[in-house]
């Protein structure tokens, strides 16, 4: 079984992540258990999948937020992909989500997802990370403790420091 | 200057600990070399040509004398009794040991310091004048606004992982002394006529490979929400700016990509949801950091000190130097020294653990334990009496400090270069020191006047050499070193890009070429003429005669 960091806890992963085919072809979807379809097989297979039901999308990290902003309702969750953790670009598209268009679902952190960043991941509004499997979990989760003050505010703590300094 | 209280210690000391643990993790092969790369820049350590280098931050470029004395202390503890004092108003170390940067760090954190954010694609030390707060023609102190600026970025998380990196300086005074329109956000301190102050922000400005003027996107900006509007900015870079080629990546190529206009059009509608947000600064806050750097309590004084112009009166040493090194102070009777790390034969902001103690202990005597470090790698005391003036000079000479050269031939900016740095194509240190050799007469660099020339030892333009009026480029070809010149650069309000003038020289052609390029000046300069108006008026054609006649060229 594949472990996941989901608020805080670590527990079993519930769901499968879809991935384009090298030609950029759609994958078949099982029949059931819940899965994670990329963009562009959301965008493709609508239908199908509000149909089948349980599913979340993905975002790489060239895609946009507002592409979706307005069926956050269909997801059950909502994966951005860091294909290197220095691309940024999805902690944007996370605060984007979580900011500005009132996503309150499950929003996890995939890729290139240990230790180091998850703590950034957190404050920009991911609330699961499935961390990399040759990384310890363990270890991982306690990142999110490396730091307990910010200055500035973020979508987990939208105060800044200046207001809540006292 | 700002002191921290205990949230911000706090930050910083969890900052040790999450480096330390970092740094063990990769040392025991937890994280790979890929890994850890990225996560040591964010904390300005490189691994260069000879050894790791640690780049200090120094926010907007100011020290007490106790942080002084820990640099010192560092610099005798962990390294080779010096460190180097860069164009950003930094100081690096080149010879720590990896495994004692964890508890370098533990030190800084002591006195307030660190190394956050000095390197690696995120938003870097906010650099300022180095005069704020003294200087006789600013508007508004820019010190309060960088503190503000300094505390946002720290650990951004939305903006940990830009494209590239990304920098921000601040001006307040008439003068530019900040170079912002060279940095990828410029913001100049204004007041409107309601005597209200706000920004005026740049963007996309910015040396290197595409050197370019940055643009105003934004006349005015009012205080509050500077740092929403700061965020917007920033949020449509990280989400546009270029990931797929380093060299295209820094936000002046997405802004020239788009145009200012649609580029500052795109903030703006980024804005309109942030504006008025949480982020939105109170009265509160900026009164909060403002009382740090309010007016030391000045003794009321002569503007004019007896004894003071005596010494200059009799004194042709004393005269000289405070003609070059002694800046005008807005308080009658005090004055702001700049202590010269320029003496031909150092490598340009170079300094050592002992000379390090004695500026401590200078600025502790006769500045009220201040200093600064410029952009032009240079120290100043901030607060000096006129009265004390002519017994500091005897002390900084004392120290190697005192070199009367503040802005003239001999004041070369210089980036490590070869000697020290993994990137670079050529040397520029000892460019440098040759240059200083071959013009060693005093008289005729005080002749010569005003005269910046900046070297850099690749296209990273760590030297600014795009700004020089003399620019001056390490660069490779097959394998040997070799210089390009370029003529006409100008920092501050009228920020210029040099012009290269052909085909580039061998290391021991260039002192001869700059005598030539000089030459030139000397013969068609009009009246008090400086240099760099003559070669905006005359074009670098003359001087491009004069230098290639010679026949000095490798093309
Ligand atoms: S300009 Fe090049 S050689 Fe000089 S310090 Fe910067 S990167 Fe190194």
């Amino acid at each position: 079984m594949t472990e996941i960091i989901k608020q805080r806890q670590i527990v079993e992963d519930d769901a499968q992540l879809i991935r384009l085919g090298e030609d950029g072809s759609f994958a078949e979807l099982p029949a059931s258990g819940r899965i994670i379809v990329p963009l562009k097989q959301w965008q493709a297979q609508r239908d199908a999948l509000l149909a089948r039901g349980d599913f979340g999308v993905w975002l790489a990290s060239d895609e946009e937020a507002e592409t979706i902003a307005a069926d956050i309702g269909h997801f059950a969750l909502i994966a951005l992909d860091f294909p290197a953790f220095i691309d940024g670009r999805n902690y944007s598209n996370a605060r984007l989500l979580r900011d500005r268009y009132g996503y309150k679902g499950e929003l996890r952190a995939i890729g290139d997802v240990f230790k180091d960043v998850i703590l950034l991941m957190k404050r920009c509004g991911f609330d699961a990370f499935a961390v990399r499997p040759d990384k310890d979990i363990h270890e991982a989760l306690k990142g999110l403790d490396d730091f307990t003050e910010y200055y500035q505010g973020a979508t987990d703590e939208p105060l800044p420091l200046f207001r809540r300094r006292a | 200057m700002y002191v921290y209280d205990d949230f911000d210690q706090k930050i910083v000391d969890q900052r040790v600990a999450q480096f330390r643990d970092q740094t063990r993790r990769y040392l025991a092969g937890e994280l790979t070399e890929d890994e850890f790369r990225p996560l040591r820049l964010q904390n300005g350590l490189y691994i260069q040509r000879y050894a790791p280098m640690l780049r200090v931050a120094v926010p907007y470029g100011e020290l007490n004398s106790k942080q002084v004395r820990m640099l010192a202390h560092i610099a005798r503890t962990y390294d080779r009794n010096y460190g180097h004092f860069t164009t950003r108003q930094n100081i690096q170390f080149n010879w720590p040991a990896l495994e004692n940067v964890p508890q370098i760090l533990a030190d800084l954190s002591t006195v307030q310091m660190h190394a956050i954010q000095t390197s690696g694609n995120c938003i870097r030390n906010t650099t300022s004048d180095q005069f704020a707060g003294v200087a006789h023609d600013e508007i508004v102190d820019p010190r309060p606004w960088c503190e503000i600026i300094r505390q946002w970025s720290t650990f951004h998380p939305e903006f940990a992982h830009l494209p590239r990196k990304f920098k921000i300086a601040v001006n307040g005074a008439v003068e530019d002394r900040a170079a912002i329109r060279v940095h990828d956000i410029g913001i100049s301190i204004v007041k409107n006529d309601a005597g209200e102050t706000g920004f005026a922000i740049y963007v996309g400005g910015g040396l290197g490979r595409t050197p370019i003027v940055g643009a105003l996107i934004k006349p005015w900006l009012e205080k509050h929400h500077l740092l929403s509007y700061l965020d917007a900015v920033l949020r449509v870079y990280n989400r546009y700016g270029r990931r797929d080629n380093k060299y295209k990546a820094r936000i002046k190529i997405l802004v020239k990509a788009m145009t200012p206009e649609a580029f500052g059009a795109k903030v703006e509608q980024e804005w309109v949801h942030l504006k008025d947000g949480p982020t939105t600064l109170t009265d509160a806050e900026i009164a909060r950091v403002s009382k740090f750097f309010v007016d030391p309590a000045y003794e009321t004084l002569p503007g004019d000190d007896a004894a003071y112009l005596a010494a200059k009166a009799s004194n042709p040493a004393f005269a000289r130097w405070v003609q070059r090194n002694v800046f005008g102070h807005k308080q009658p009777g005090y004055a702001a020294v700049t202590l010269s790390l320029k003496k031909t034969g150092i490598a340009p902001g170079d300094a050592t653990d002992a000379q390090l103690d004695a500026v401590a202990d200078l600025s502790d005597q006769y500045s009220l334990g201040e200093v600064r470090v410029s952009h032009e790698q240079n120290l100043i005391l901030p607060y000096v009496k006129q009265a004390d003036l002519f017994a500091v000079w005897e002390k900084a000479k004392e120290i190697g400090f005192a070199t009367p050269n503040i802005g003239l031939l001999t004041d070369i900016v210089c980036c490590p270069g070869g000697d020290f740095c993994s990137l670079a194509n050529a040397k520029s240190i000892p460019i440098a020191e040759g240059i200083q050799r071959k013009f060693d007469d005093l008289d005729y660099l005080f002749d010569l006047g005003e005269l910046d020339i900046n070297i850099s030892g690749c296209m990273n333009s760590c030297g600014h050499h795009h700004v020089g009026h003399i620019g001056i480029l390490g660069v490779d070809k097959n394998g040997s070193e070799w210089y390009q010149i370029s003529l006409g650069g100008r920092q501050g309000k009228h920020a210029a890009l040099a012009k290269v003038i052909g085909p580039s020289f061998a290391q021991e052609a260039i002192p001869d070429v700059i005598e030539q390029i000089i030459n030139v000046y000397v013969e068609s300069r009009e009246d008090s003429e400086h240099f760099v108006d003559v070669v905006d008026r005359l074009g670098i054609a003359p001087f491009k005669q004069r230098v290639y006649a010679k026949e000095l060229a490798h093309d």
